[in-house]
């Protein structure tokens, strides 16, 4: 089962439940859990421990000189602008390259080939006896989020129970983690903003097809704007977690309440049965 | 005109509170934009008129004509997104794939594939009473967020006669839209809090914007909460030259004004307090009046 967890808006504690679920579950059972915000990867905070990295690569083109007749093919190919063909040099600008080969298929002479260029790696480590911990990190500076996410799911491969961490938003970062989920965890907190945000998240997990329920975080008892929303789009209310200066401690400091606080450990592993039956119901 | 973007790396600590706080008392002529094309939110809190309206494309995407298609799938062979699928026993475009490419239109024998305009979202501009105001709003789950960000600081600027200040409102993270958000400015605001993640993020965010040879500002929010990751987070911005240039506390005041869609400085609050000596010692140092 692929578990996702995602929310439009940034902040409302997509890692809180990612993170304590994954402590809760390895309890009791093998978890793979995978950072896919791979932009800002914070989960390894939650779980220390010595990693093995593997990098992340690209293919981008590279030029060969001696048969490059500077036709202008291949620039006048490449939507993304990453090549531009000048009288007696053509120049390559591999952060603009999707890799999409069409330079190379484009050129009359051969004279295209690509060479893998490293965007971000993968870290691996194994914090738990029964806990895998899958982070994708991108590179400062570049921009093929997506990348590394597919190549993070992809060492995630294979295990019986995997959690998704996504990044905020609800553009390509987001669509690639969801995509293959069983199913998706919405994180919000009972604020415009959040409200706002969540309706766009449960939008993106309805196109791709996948159901849904929600986790209200932060929860100040006025949550009746996020609970009627909920209701009138059929999505499941799975938890709340109350506001509470305890929790924000625990969790700035790097910390877990399903560990370190009384009673989070169930909590934590009753979500775990609710997502499954939501699943279940839906799928 | 000073261009200054709100970040934060980390989601959620307070960019758009900040933002939307720094434009209700910045008292110099100004044009914002929300550059959280994903999660746009600036709106919410100044309730704005809107002026304009126009449909955002972003890059192309492919559609197979199916009278034309002999289903030979050589497209498909040749995607590297994944994006021509098997439906209904016919070969056809994955729009939510799709990069447009156009590759699967260069190998087609038949000229069965077409690139084709797709709109991926939205450009409006807005009267705020506090200046004009260029916001978007990406479709759920289309792509192109950086090129939207790109366009939508172009209306920005578009309406910048007479403007002193351009204050954009970042997204989250380090990719594509925060890099779009960054390109072109001249200094930026780190909105960061007293937590292990914020800190962490707030390093690499730095990274990315030492590159841009902006003019990189912090603010920490919250920042009563947990004195001690407080007092980290001001090392580590003493090591790295970075200038602290407010310190903002928790305060209901703060929850209350989101709630009720304004500022929070249009009431009396410790927060708004440290808003304005925020605002103060910022615009001192980007030669603001």
């Amino acid at each position: 089962m692929k578990i996702a967890i995602a929310s439009g808006k940034g902040g409302t504690g997509k890692s809180t439940v990612a993170a304590n679920l994954a402590w809760a579950l390895a309890r009791s059972r093998d978890v793979v859990l995978v950072d896919c915000d791979v932009e800002e990867p914070n989960l390894h905070l939650f779980f220390p421990g010595p990693a093995v990295d593997v990098p992340v690569t690209t293919p981008v083109p590279e030029i060969d000189p001696a048969r490059c007749t500077f036709c202008g093919e291949c620039g006048k190919f490449c939507r993304f602008g990453a090549l531009a063909v000048l009288k007696d040099r053509v120049l390559v600008f591999p952060h603009l390259c999707h890799s999409c080969g069409g330079c190379v298929l484009v050129c009359p002479q051969g004279a295209v080939r690509e060479v893998p260029r490293t965007v971000g790696r993968v870290a691996c480590s194994r914090p738990l006896p029964r806990l895998t911990l899958i982070s994708g990190v991108l590179n400062e500076g570049e921009v093929q989020a997506p990348a590394v996410i597919r190549a993070a799911k992809v060492l995630a491969e294979g295990h019986p129970l995997t959690l998704y961490d996504a990044s905020p938003g609800i553009a390509c970062p987001v669509i690639e983690t969801l995509e293959g989920s069983d199913v998706c965890v919405l994180v919000t907190e009972s604020t415009p903003f959040g409200l706002h945000d969540l309706r766009l998240a449960a939008e993106v997990a309805e196109r791709v097809g996948i159901p849904a329920g929600v986790v209200i975080n932060r929860s100040d008892g006025e949550d009746a704007a996020t609970v009627a929303f909920c209701r009138e789009r059929g999505l499941p209310i799975l938890m709340t977690i109350p506001f509470s200066r305890e929790i924000a401690a625990v969790q700035n400091r790097g910390g877990l309440i399903s560990r370190d606080l009384p009673g989070w450990e169930e909590q934590f592993t009753d979500l775990f049965d609710e997502i499954v039956r939501n699943a279940g119901v839906r799928a | 005109m000073i261009r200054l973007a709100v970040v934060s790396g980390k989601g959620g600590t307070g960019k758009t509170m900040v933002a939307a706080a720094l434009a209700d008392i910045s008292a110099v002529p100004q044009v914002l934009v929300d550059c959280d094309v994903d999660a746009a939110n600036l709106e919410l809190l100044f309730r704005p008129r809107r002026l304009t309206m126009e449909e955002f494309r972003g890059l192309e995407a492919a559609r197979i004509d199916p009278e034309l298609c002999r289903d030979c799938g050589i497209c498909a062979d040749h995607c590297r997104f994944g994006a021509i699928v098997r439906r209904d026993d016919a070969w056809t475009a994955d729009a939510l794939h799709c990069e447009g490419c156009g590759v699967c239109a260069y190998v087609c024998p038949m000229g069965a594939v077409r690139l084709e305009p797709r709109v991926c979202g939205e450009i409006s501009t807005s009267a705020t009473g506090r200046g004009n105001l260029a916001h978007a709003r990406l479709f759920p789950g289309a792509g192109n967020s950086g090129l939207l960000v790109t366009e939508v600081k172009k209306r920005a600027v578009a309406l910048s006669e007479g403007a002193d200040l351009l204050l954009a409102d970042g997204p989250p993270g380090i990719g594509c839209p925060l890099i779009a958000t960054v390109s072109g400015m001249d200094a930026v605001l780190i909105v960061t809090e007293p937590g292990v993640s914020a800190l962490h993020d707030l390093d690499r965010l730095v990274t990315v914007c030492r590159r841009f040879g902006v003019r990189i500002f912090v603010a920490i929010n919250r920042f009563d909460l947990e004195e001690d990751i407080c007092e980290r987070i001001e090392d580590y911005c003493g090591k790295e030259g970075l200038t602290v240039v407010g310190k903002i506390p928790f305060d209901h005041g703060v929850i209350e004004a989101v709630r009720n869609g304004r500022p929070v400085t249009r009431r009396d609050s410790l927060a708004a307090d440290a808003l304005r000596t925020l605002r103060d010692t910022l615009f001192a140092e980007l030669g603001l009046r």
